[in-house]
């Protein structure tokens, strides 16, 4: 996905929580007082219909793929996976096999997943971190002209860097390591975390930064002791965008890692096995589970940041 | 002094071993600590070097805190960017130009043009039908007693890879049929109606690259919902008190009201989804590999520069990428600026 500013009018206002989760306290007194006012709701049955519709069509495909991946082998061969409940005849089989088994052995891959996603989100947040505010609060020669280049930078599809860089990590001898991997997600998560950032940099009050400096504090001393506690939501809005990017990404992965077992993250050996073993559901789909559930456990959790970063900045890809 | 030389040979080649050979789970595990403090310690080397206050220039502290994300940007996007744009006009070993050669093959070729045409079909159909249906969800779940919950369910497939999205959805579409009925629900449901299951094996185009494309629809649709529904609700309480006022409801409302309201945020919504299904890849990959006429843009790129190793024409597709962009930003800016001038 790629990154467009959204308007300032209406969308960015509202991420106070009538979005998807909002703060408990005030939000019902809110709703309640909207309720009232009523709305551009339709008519009711009708919209009911749709939406419930719409819900189970949406949930349907996952449900499957859970349902499955805990069904005997010779099972998903008989029938669809609404036929398993009746009798019941589920197994752990395909995890042990997925997880551990010798021609799978996902587990490898999960550690290499977790050891590429932490750099790749803690490393660009903090070098973004200081550019925005470089760029929002020094004054120097050629700022705007660099931030817009900076910002501009986020429409270029990442696939135009790949084949150079590739060619530059074989020269220096460090294709195929953890670092290529690390160094191009950062790289490629720049422009829209600087862009992000920069933009909630820019919403501190001048009068504290003001007063600060009053005060003889240097650039870094704001940086450290104004900036960063206010700005904890935004980080947690781009590290998780970023945290499901990096986990969830084929195409970076499968340039630079050549599918090693040593280096390659899980959707690299689940996208492999979906070419090798199509049509074997057992083991693709508790391998397609096991890939999923991390990225599915952050996200409700932290649905709430997440969607906060969507509404302030958009997608990335 | 032999010895120095042979101990130095010996411990640079214990750390390049260290850094670059991790094989073992405890070893990746550390290499991952050591990368991520190693990073905190230079970047706090630079931040402790710039903060001496009146001593410092003022362009250094500058560069201080820019300069490593800039450096980056340049060294990783801005100059590999110009190296494929040469490249796209030098041939498959990117030693001598041929021209606007690749160009040519990628626009006339029978099997590129069918390439080009699928991408435009992806380009055309993921942001229409998933801005619409998520639209229409985000109006019918607003302000009901679901809304948390319904909202979720929709936005899940934001968070599940397109690699698992491909395999949630190959089962969707299996076309076998076991003792106990159909195996894909697809087909099942069909069954139902007492209609033979479709080829669902992704190997009859062209109805395979509509069974890719609704895969996309799926993942898309949370977000146009959720871009979408904070639109909705940020429209002002006394104009749709004031359309009330003159008797406008249900689908009038909707009609006259609440798309004029989120023109932008619409604009918003397709322009992204469209970039982002431009650059799809993992779906076709995953799913078909690309074979059975399924190949998009971006995955013939893949195929191209690394499988093929024709690395001019693969350089040619991904600046083809990144010029079909362009028309879509163009887009963007000009209906922003239509909407500012509205307003």
């Amino acid at each position: 996905m790629t990154t467009t500013p959204l308007p300032p009018q209406g969308v960015v206002a509202t991420d106070d929580g009538g979005v998807v989760a909002g703060p408990p306290k005030d939000g019902r007194s809110r709703l309640s007082r909207r309720a009232a006012l009523s709305s551009t709701k339709l008519s009711s049955p009708w919209a009911s219909l749709i939406a419930i519709i719409l819900a189970v069509l949406w949930t349907m495909p996952s449900l499957g793929l859970l349902v499955t991946s805990f069904r005997p082998d010779s099972e998903i061969r008989r029938g669809g996976w609404w036929t398993a409940f009746a009798p019941p005849t589920f197994t752990l089989e395909n995890y042990r096999e997925a997880l551990f088994g010798s021609s799978t052995s996902l587990i490898d891959y999960f550690i290499n997943s977790v050891v590429i996603t932490l750099p790749a989100v803690v490393i660009p947040i903090s070098i973004a971190l200081l550019a925005a505010y470089g760029f929002a609060w020094i004054d120097f020669k050629g700022r705007n002209f660099l931030f817009v280049a900076v910002f501009a930078l986020q429409v270029v599809p990442l696939q135009i860097a790949l084949i150079p860089l590739l060619s530059q990590y074989v020269d220096w001898g460090i294709a195929g390591s953890f670092w290529t991997l690390w160094l191009s997600h950062t790289i490629f998560a720049l422009p829209l975390a600087i862009f992000l950032l920069h933009n909630f940099m820019k919403d501190i009050p001048q009068s504290l930064v003001e007063a600060a400096r009053v005060d003889g504090a240097g650039h870094v001393k704001i940086f450290f002791q104004i900036m960063l506690p206010l700005l904890t939501p935004a980080i947690a809005s781009f590290a998780i965008f970023q945290f499901l990017w990096v986990w969830n990404d084929l195409l970076v992965s499968l340039t630079f890692t050549g599918a090693t077992p040593d280096v390659a993250p899980l959707t690299v050996r689940v996208a492999s096995m979906a070419g090798t073993r199509g049509g074997d559901w057992e083991i693709l789909t508790a391998g397609a589970f096991i890939s999923m559930i991390v990225p599915v456990l952050v996200f409700l959790f932290l649905q709430r940041y997440f969607v906060r970063g969507l509404l302030a900045g958009s997608v990335k890809g | 002094m032999d010895y120095i030389s042979q101990y130095a040979s010996w411990l640079f080649g214990e750390i390049g071993h260290f850094l670059f050979d991790a094989t073992e789970p405890g070893h990746k595990l550390t290499l991952m600590v050591i990368a991520i403090v190693l990073f905190v310690v230079v970047m706090g080397g630079i931040l402790w070097l710039v903060d001496k206050p009146k001593r410092m220039p003022g362009w250094l502290v500058a560069s201080g805190f820019v300069g490593p994300a800039v450096l980056a940007l340049i060294f990783g996007l801005v100059y590999p960017a110009l190296v494929t744009i040469n490249a796209s006009f030098k041939d498959r070993t990117g030693i001598d130009y041929i021209g606007l050669d690749n160009y040519t093959t990628a626009f006339t070729t029978p099997a590129f043009q069918a390439v080009l045409r699928n991408t435009a079909l992806w380009v055309l159909l993921v942001p229409t039908v998933s801005t619409l249906v998520g639209l229409i969800y985000a109006v019918v779940v607003d302000r009901t007693r679901f809304e948390r919950i319904a909202k979720t369910l929709i936005f899940l497939p934001m968070a599940i890879s397109m690699v698992g999205a491909g395999i949630i959805w190959g089962l969707v579409y299996d076309s076998r049929t076991g003792a106990n009925g159909r195996i894909g629900l697809m087909n099942a449901f069909l069954g139902l109606f007492g209609l033979d299951p479709l080829d669902t094996r992704l190997a009859t185009p062209p109805i395979n690259t509509i069974f890719l494309i609704v895969v996309m629809i799926w993942i898309q649709t949370g977000f146009a919902m959720t871009v979408l529904s904070a639109a909705i609700k940020a429209i002002p309480d006394d104009i749709v008190e004031a359309a009330k006022l003159d008797g406008l409801t249900g689908m009038k409302m909707f009609r006259y009201i609440t798309v004029p309201s989120i023109r932008p945020a619409l604009v918003v919504v397709l322009t992204t989804i469209a970039m982002g299904t431009l650059k799809v890849f993992d779906i076709v990959r995953t799913m078909t590999g690309g074979q059975y006429e399924t190949s998009v843009v971006a995955n013939e790129f893949y195929v191209q520069a690394f499988r093929q190793n024709n690395q001019g024409l693969g350089a040619a597709l991904a600046v083809l990428l990144f010029v079909l962009v362009i028309p879509i930003i163009i887009y963007n800016v000009r209906q922003m600026r239509m909407s500012e001038e509205i307003r």
